[in-house]
């Protein structure tokens, strides 16, 4: 197996790749831009068909880069996103909802685990990826910097922000980079499944005690707008939307998903008993859509520039974890290097993987 | 006091334990593998209260002195080596004896049938990392004989007889009289083991156990190039203050914090 990630890495950096989805690569002899003009519209050919571009196949610089960024930052996000639930593991109020939440967070672990094997596909590492979550240079999402106040969080968190992560995420099992498409089929599943325990941890508190019930309510109304921000600016401020729909990374828009996103809800939180904040919601005929309110851009932008409540937090935590398990990790390195028979050591990568500069 | 309470609490306790390593693991790998173990734990913990009682009441309302667990997987995590030492000596003690449990006939044969083969791989890994670490750098190789040494003292009370267990692991051996056939007896008469509160002789046999405790662990130890810690056994209090309720100060400070959510809003349902 390891044979198989290193050769993938050397094929996937090495820029002689075959073109996508075709046997037809450039002639001998042909002049370097054309032959670059060859393999790009060869890759064209393959997204408009959509066939799936592998980690084998010729890609544009700027799309494995924007897939190196946007893989990143999702990887990111599953391991950040275990502090804010993690959290309440050591007081989750029933050995069954303990038992629930810890395998909730063990089951983001390996989404991370998925997601960094993904982007390692396309040429980096996920030591390199961590670095740079850890030196500020790639992001995660902006939810995680929210805190988790109460236990009832645990369950705005699955009903809402799972349920946003899926909204946002469905469309990405079609995603042209197969194997991000791939693994998004699996943590889709699984996701799924944390959504409705979730919206059932929320639904017992409801028709609990008046105590629990508020404290549901509570959780909603501090989790709905940052859910809502989830999705990233509005259309007409969205950088990288245009590119990612053109080579299928992105199936839809930014507000195309938010609204998607609202009309689900509105009946869910009926079913649930309880109320969103945001007095502006009604239905509306005409667009046989859900109208709402204004999101607060001015939080979004706070928060994405480190300014939220819990950014600190959760990059210290982060970092200290990585750097309090060096020693484990370099054990493990030395171990494995007196361990390892000399055969088995040569079919270890050679050289480091490329570096690819992320345009984040 | 029953022995499903004492195995229950091993397990519920040691699962908190490793539920706070959460988002702290030195690897992605490790978080994966803290929570499975945890989970396991948890799930036999389930089980075995839910024999006992309510699980929720006994898990969240009773107070340090009437938890029976081991003083051992009640010790605070400190680093990785710190966890996986604790975890080496009880993941070798609760597979040997789930093994034996496993083996015999007694009420507790069908649950430590299913749970050896979860704790078969908690001890490889607890294993795996103690050769890591032992056998690894010159600063991972000192941190793990720190851990080994640390909690070396908490490892007598777990050959302290569990009482309750003996008696209803052993009637049906009792009854039959070959050994040999214990297990195609129990198979055909089926409610043996649910008899015998008063069985004579005990099924697991302690003395055995703990030889076969202390050979594995020291073949593992010397594997990985570290020693085997000499000082005494005993515990924080005499050997098997654990399984009385008698605990040490962290445990106190552990139970605050699984309990207070329940016990704030009590009667509620979750």
């Amino acid at each position: 197996m390891a044979a198989v990630t290193a050769d993938q890495k050397t094929q996937s950096t090495s820029g002689t790749a075959k073109a996508a989805g075709t046997e037809a690569g450039p002639a001998a002899g042909t002049a370097p831009e054309a032959a670059d003009a060859a393999l790009l519209a060869a890759f064209d050919a393959a997204v408009a068909a959509d066939d799936r571009i592998e980690p084998r196949d010729w890609m544009p610089d700027a799309y494995r880069a924007t897939l190196v960024r946007q893989m990143a930052q999702h990887a990111h996000s599953e391991i950040i996103g275990m502090q804010p639930e993690a959290n309440w593991i050591t007081r989750a109020p029933s050995l069954r909802r303990k038992a629930i939440l810890m395998a909730k967070v063990q089951d983001e672990a390996g989404h991370g685990l998925y997601l960094y094997s993904a982007a390692e596909t396309l040429g980096t590492s996920r030591e390199e990826l961590l670095d740079k979550l850890h030196a500020g240079r790639q992001r995660y999402s902006s939810i995680f910097n929210y805190p988790t106040l109460t236990w009832a969080d645990v369950g705005a968190i699955g009903w809402l922000v799972d349920g946003a992560a899926i909204t946002n995420q469905v469309p990405l099992c079609r995603c042209s980079y197969g194997p991000y498409a791939r693994a998004m089929v699996r943590i889709c599943k699984e996701e799924s499944f944390h959504q409705r325990q979730g919206y059932e941890l929320l639904l017992a508190l409801s028709r609990g005690t008046e105590a629990q019930h508020a404290m549901a309510q509570d959780a909603v109304d501090r989790w709905w707008w940052p859910s809502l921000m989830m999705f990233g600016p509005p259309d007409d401020a969205s950088s990288h939307s245009a590119q990612s729909m053109a080579w299928k990374i992105k199936r839809h828009s930014n507000d195309e998903l938010r609204q998607r996103f609202v009309d689900i809800c509105v009946p869910q939180a009926e079913a649930l008993g309880l109320t969103l904040p945001d007095p502006d919601i009604r239905w509306n005929e005409e667009r046989g859509q859900h109208d709402f309110g204004a999101i607060d851009w001015t939080e979004f932008q706070q928060v994405l520039k480190g300014d939220g409540p819990c950014n600190e937090q959760r990059i210290t935590q982060r970092r200290r974890a990585h750097e309090e398990g060096a020693w484990v990790r370099d054990a493990a390195a030395a171990y494995a290097a007196k361990h390892t028979t000399p055969s088995a050591r040569t079919a270890q990568p050679a050289q480091p993987a490329q570096h690819v500069e992320e345009t984040a | 006091m029953s022995a499903a309470l004492a195995l229950g609490d091993d397990a519920l306790v040691l699962s908190h334990r490793l539920g706070e390593w959460a988002g702290h693991a030195p690897v992605l790998e490790e978080e994966v593998a803290l929570a499975n173990i945890a989970l396991d734990l948890l799930g036999q913990a389930r089980v075995l209260l839910s024999l006992v009682g309510d699980e929720d009441e006994l898990a969240y309302l009773r107070e340090e002195r009437a938890f029976r667990n081991l003083q051992l997987v009640e010790q605070p995590n400190g680093d990785f080596a710190h966890t996986i030492a604790r975890q080496l000596y009880f993941s070798v003690y609760q597979h040997l004896l789930y093994e034996r449990l496993a083996a015999g006939d007694g009420r507790f044969a069908e649950l430590a049938a299913k749970a050896v083969k979860e704790v078969a791989y908690h001890r490889d890994h607890a294993e795996q990392w103690v050769l890591r670490l032992g056998d690894g750098t010159a600063e991972s190789h000192e941190r793990m004989q720190a851990g080994l040494e640390a909690l070396w003292r908490f490892t007598g009370e777990m050959f302290q007889p569990i009482e309750g267990l003996d008696a209803a692991a052993t009637t049906a051996a009792a009854a039959t009289a070959d050994a040999a056939d214990a297990t195609d007896a129990s198979a055909t008469t089926g409610t043996a083991g649910a008899t015998g509160a008063d069985g004579s002789g005990p099924a697991v046999d302690w003395a055995e156990l703990e030889g076969a405790w202390l050979s594995a662990v020291t073949a593992t130890v010397e594997r990985a190039t570290l020693t085997l810690p000499t000082g005494p056994r005993t515990g924080a209090w005499a050997a098997g203050a654990g399984r009385q309720g008698l605990h040490t100060e962290p445990f106190g400070r552990m139970l605050a914090e699984m309990q207070h959510l329940h016990r704030s809003h009590p009667g509620a349902s979750w």
